[in-house]
């Protein structure tokens, strides 16, 4: 029982830190404000979900556990409000998406 | 082995943050890596075992100092100026300095060696005999709110006379922002923002309390209490606009609170020394001294805890009445 | 074993924000960049205290989580106050 408990929990770790990890790389490579934004906050609450059930899973019923779904819940619940915050913020203040019509140029200099 | 690998990483990021805030010249983004800092800051008293340090750290200098810094900017413009003299007189007063601090460190006892000084004087007492003589389970809180009740009082002092600093500098400008086109016009609404915020808020003052009251047992206590619940009307203030604030908490309401916050710890004392203790001994409180020093920080505690949250609300909003009647005329 | 890697990693992730808060190019992007190594240190000090094996230090990342949502929120208002126009680069 143990076993399955704490493979369940290294599984669910891991699978939040390779998410977190690709928001990160996303972050780093895509190429305009929106499509970073799209990498890290689409990642940012599967990760957050991941690595707490985890730890959850670890800690058993305690008051742990608790201020651990709290930390869940809070981050489920600002992070996601923040990105459109700050997409919207972007957006009203006229940064420029990153369209088609001007891909070409944009991808030649992502090769170089 | 990963310890150690954790403290390299988290020191190289903490030196990576102020090279870069050294780099840049946006001021927003030089205050956002401020409270990059102070979080890597935060994480390293994590841990050192300092909870209690990390706890003021995070809520503090990498929350509200952020956001005061913030409205400051607003009024004084946020793009760093060229200074008008080369950099390398600054670079070789800045070596200078640095070499001969490192040359002090020299005479220091190694660090964490248990003949330190700090080690000797007066922690193997306080570690020996804050359980039986005040009995809270949280050594720090016993050590601040009693043994060194008069440093905090002092520290409560200096956040309320910061208080009367900016009011007499600066001053909140009640009058001309109860202007209610103003927020309309210029300004998209934030329809989302401001439900959120509504649904949040009521958690944030709750966890406030819970910091406030739970500072006996656990990293917390007045000051950090203060400054979350601050944030919580600042999170108001921003989503909504310093006019709606100003109708929920009206500085008129919150200036005579700052006051009485610290006229409860130092009522404290005085009533201590009228039951015929010395100033701030909270054991003549109650018949067993141990319920008399709970009693005692408990009343202490809130005393800071107010002070420090109508203060930290005060400020801000003398920041922003400023900004936005900056913006007015 | 496994919250020490869980640990190194996530440190990873919060250095690459940090490299994309300290690269820029908009302001947007370095608020972006903060927020992410926010919400990341969120889960390192939540790991952290299973790694140390004293999980009752939780307080400090819930406030965090908090802490940082207000904070963004206060970037992202006292920017728009400034800047009216433009592309947002600094």
């Amino acid at each position: 029982m143990a076993l399955i408990v704490d493979a369940l929990s290294w599984a669910l770790l891991i699978a939040g830190v390779v998410l977190g990890i690709t928001g990160a790389i996303g972050t780093i490579r895509f190429p305009d404000f929106y499509t970073r934004v799209h990498a890290s906050s689409v990642t940012d609450t599967l990760c957050a979900l991941c690595i707490i059930a985890g730890l959850i899973l670890q800690a058993g019923f305690t008051l742990v556990t608790v201020k651990l779904v709290f930390i869940l819940l809070f981050l489920w619940y600002t992070s996601p409000v923040a990105t459109h915050a700050l997409v919207r913020a972007a957006h009203h203040m006229g940064l420029p998406p990153y369209l088609s019509n001007n891909a070409s140029a944009d991808a030649q200099k992502g090769k170089s | 082995m990963i310890e150690s690998l954790i403290n390299i990483i988290l020191f190289t990021m903490l030196a990576a943050t102020s090279l870069a805030v050294v780099r840049l010249h946006n001021l927003f983004a030089i205050t956002m890596l401020f409270g990059v800092y102070s979080l890597l800051s935060a994480v390293i008293f994590v841990e050192l075992d300092a909870v209690d340090v990390a706890f003021t750290e995070a809520a503090v200098g990498a929350g509200i100092s952020t956001m005061l810094i913030l409205s400051t900017l607003v009024i004084t413009g946020h793009h760093e100026k060229n200074p008008k003299h080369g950099p390398w007189l600054p670079l070789v007063v800045v070596i200078l300095t640095g070499a001969v601090l490192a040359w002090g460190t020299l005479d220091m006892p190694l660090f964490g060696s248990l003949d330190n000084p700090i080690h000797q004087h007066v922690a193997p007492r306080y570690i020996q005999d804050s359980p039986e003589e005040i009995g809270i389970p949280n050594m720090v809180t016993s050590v601040l709110a009693s043994y060194r009740g008069y440093d905090t009082m002092g520290e409560v002092v200096v956040v309320f006379a910061a208080l009367i600093g900016v009011l007499a500098l600066i001053g909140i400008n009640e009058k001309k922002c109860a202007k209610r086109q103003y927020s309309s016009d210029e300004r998209p609404p934030r329809p989302v923002l401001q439900v959120m915020s509504k649904l949040l808020i009521p958690y944030i003052m709750l966890f406030a309390l819970y910091v406030q009251f739970h500072g006996d047992f656990g990293p917390g206590g007045g000051f950090q209490a203060g400054v979350i619940f601050a944030a919580a009307i600042i999170l108001y203030t921003l989503t909504f606009s310093l006019d709606d604030a100003f109708d929920l908490i009206s500085p008129r309401v919150l200036r005579p609170l700052a006051a009485i916050g610290v006229l409860i710890y130092g009522g404290t004392g005085i009533v201590t020394m009228l039951l015929g203790g010395t100033f701030l001994n909270y054991s003549v409180l109650a018949g067993d001294p141990k319920s008399g020093q709970h009693y005692g920080i408990l009343a202490i505690e809130f005393g800071v805890g107010l002070t420090v949250a109508t203060v930290m609300m005060l400020i801000f909003y003398a920041f922003v009445s400023r900004g936005e009647k900056g913006k007015v005329e | 074993m496994m919250f020490g890697f869980s640990c190194l990693a996530l440190l990873v992730v919060m250095g690459v924000a940090l490299v994309r808060a300290f690269a820029g190019p908009s302001v947007y992007d370095r608020i972006l960049a903060v927020n992410m190594f926010g919400t990341k240190t969120v889960l390192f000090l939540a790991v952290f205290g299973f790694f140390t094996g004293r999980p009752d230090f939780l307080d400090i990342a819930l406030v965090y989580a908090l802490i940082n949502f207000i904070g963004v929120i206060a970037v992202l208002r006292f920017v728009e106050s400034v800047t009216h126009t433009g592309t947002g680069a600094d």
